[in-house]
């Protein structure tokens, strides 16, 4: 069913003083798991609250508050790692991250370092044409998000609201398979992608609810292949870690200064030392971090207010059956069933609620020319009128009944382009329009030849002309269409005027 | 295992926040010592091949099911916070 033959992408080579550089690139995505309440706690999930008013005594900390997992939380995991293609663990652990910061009550996070609930998995990364990189995952954990902390509402105090505290996160960490900025931004972007087909997080970068830390190192041409060979980190470069990148343009400004930051110190013949650095993107540079570095040591241990998490591969076999069909199978079958090249496809399945209304517009229909009506005509205009494809004004059973219109020649290519403006506008049925407003295409030839032959009688000097230079015989069309109010059937014009002028 | 000497049992309180005087430190050191020197002696226990016993009696991790039955309680979240302010914790400055 699926096509997995592709070439991977040339890694990005950036060239330094002294030779050429690689990139090597790991990512760890966190993602806010889709749902009601917290991942150990009955406190709502909801963006934009009052502040503290969706905070349990779980979520704050008072003493004595026991945790009790949300189980669709562990659900929505599963079906995560199941869309990756994963090793699900059918029995995980939770472990305690320690560290202070005003906007952690508890003084750790509850997360699963030991035993995580998802095990090795992939996805590809679509580059091009028949090009894509195939990115390993090592591991998908669930952990809690920690609050938010706001600096700017007070000179001398900071801020905490722990709304956000103890939202289900999933850690999706990568292997170093990434071999560029534009790499690494297309892998966010399909993993998103991926994360909005399953409804296990909406991708929502902007209110962080997806964002990525970016592990980026740079080394010699050659090294990789022989890391890839032994699976041995010794032949790569020292790694930093680039914390909290919430845009897709960021994390490739933060990768491209970060390699050539590192390529400066060693072509100098310094060494990186690994830490965790930000980005500024006002700057346009990444800075260390360094009161992270002193709390590094988080004293892992096993949470002993929670039992291991044990579930049944029934449980896991019944997600599996229910399992949405994903962003590649669906571009594979759009090219498959419907015809469509490899960008259109691309194109209509970026978003899940675009792909649904194309599938029920091209159902049955001609799909390429289904595809060709909801990329150029509807898309246009919604990108113009900066609509999203669920408020669009023609619906999927609309642009369905014009596109019969059309190909039961019942109106011509023109008209459907009136007609489409009209469903915009005022709406109503495509069919009861055309009838109502005597939109049907003029296909009965006496007609046609009738107000061609008026045309010609009208116009002696372009017959003419015409006669001398056949080109000119569309102005001839072009006339009889204006004529008949664009109702005449274009192919057959152009067959009875090339007739009468003799050409 | 080597047991705490009192550099480490100073980084340790430091990373719990716990205020400990410099003269308590060689007793805490030696006692966080005597704990770990415990730990050792059941190490020398073979258990290869069993399953770590993580309750007493045979229980399945209890779940909650995906419903919001919690929140809405500001006030009482804040009530013992020290300084609390428009509905926020309020905290000496903290900024990366």
């Amino acid at each position: 069913m699926l096509d997995l033959t592709f070439d991977s992408p040339k890694p990005k080579v950036i060239a330094g003083a002294k030779h050429d550089w690689e990139l090597v690139i790991g990512m760890e995505i966190h993602a806010q798991v889709a749902s009601n309440a917290k991942l150990f706690s009955g406190a709502s999930t909801a963006f934009g609250s009052e502040p503290n008013a969706n905070v349990s005594f779980v979520d704050a900390a008072m003493p004595g508050m026991l945790p009790v997992i949300n189980e669709f939380c562990v659900a929505q995991a599963v079906r995560t790692g199941l869309g990756l293609r994963a090793q699900i663990n059918l029995t995980s652990a939770f472990d305690r991250k320690n560290y202070f910061y005003p906007d952690l009550p508890q003084g750790y996070q509850i997360s699963q370092l030991y035993h995580p609930i998802v095990g090795e998995g992939e996805v590809i990364v679509d580059m091009g044409l028949g090009v894509a990189r195939r990115v390993r995952i090592e591991r998908i954990h669930l952990e809690q998000d920690a609050g938010k902390s706001i600096h700017d509402m007070d000179p001398a105090m900071s801020f905490v609201d722990f709304n956000r505290t103890g939202v289900a996160l999933m850690e999706i960490v990568s292997r170093p398979d990434i071999r560029g900025p534009e790499e690494a931004a297309a892998y966010v972007a399909k993993m998103r992608q991926i994360l909005r087909y399953l409804g296990t997080c909406d991708g929502n970068m902007q209110n962080g609810n997806l964002r990525a830390d970016v592990n980026v190192s740079v080394c010699l041409p050659g090294q990789y292949e022989k890391y890839q060979a032994t699976q041995d980190f010794g032949h790569l470069g020292t790694r930093c870690e680039i914390k909290n990148m919430n845009s897709m343009r960021f994390i490739q400004q933060a990768i491209e200064y970060e390699a050539r930051r590192q390529i400066t110190i060693l072509e100098a013949g310094g060494s990186v030392t690994q830490e965790t650095r930000l980005y500024d993107p006002d700057k346009g540079e990444t800075r260390s971090m360094r009161s992270k570095e002193e709390a590094h040591d988080y004293r892992y241990f096993p949470d002993p207010d929670l039992l291991p998490l044990e579930i049944d591969q029934g449980w896991v076999d019944d997600i599996a059956a229910a399992m949405p069909e994903l962003p590649d199978a669906k571009k594979a079958r759009f090219m498959g069933v419907y015809g469509l090249t490899d960008y259109d496809a691309s194109v209509l399945t970026a978003e899940l609620d675009a792909a649904h209304f194309f599938d029920a517009v091209a159902q049955g229909r001609d799909g390429k020319q289904a595809a060709n009506w909801v990329i150029n005509e509807l898309f246009g205009r919604l990108n113009k009128e900066g609509l999203d494809i669920t408020a669009s004004p023609v619906s999927a059973a609309q642009l369905g009944g014009l596109l019969d219109l059309l190909g039961a020649d019942t109106i011509s290519g023109k008209i459907a382009k009136d007609l489409f403006e009209i469903l915009w506008t005022e709406g109503g049925d495509p069919a009861a329009i055309v009838a109502a407003r005597g939109m049907v295409q003029v296909t009965d030839m006496g007609a046609i030849a009738a107000a061609v032959d008026q045309v010609i009688a009208e116009n002696p000097a372009q017959v003419e002309k015409a006669r001398a230079n056949p080109k000119l015989s569309g102005w001839f069309v072009g006339q009889v269409m204006k004529a008949t109010g664009g109702k005449a059937n274009p192919a057959a014009v152009n067959e009875i005027v090339a007739q009468k002028l003799g050409l | 295992m080597s047991g705490i000497d009192i550099d480490t049992a100073r980084k340790v309180a430091h990373l719990a926040r716990i205020r400990v005087a410099p003269e308590a430190l060689p007793k805490l050191a030696e006692q966080l010592s005597g704990i770990l020197a415990f730990m050792e002696q059941l190490n020398a226990v073979d258990v290869t091949g069993v399953e770590p016993m993580t309750s007493v009696t045979p229980m399945r991790l209890k779940r909650r099911a995906d419903v919001v039955t919690d929140g809405d309680r500001q006030a009482a979240v804040l009530a013992n916070a020290p300084d609390a302010r428009e509905g926020f914790f309020a905290v000496p400055k903290v900024v990366e």
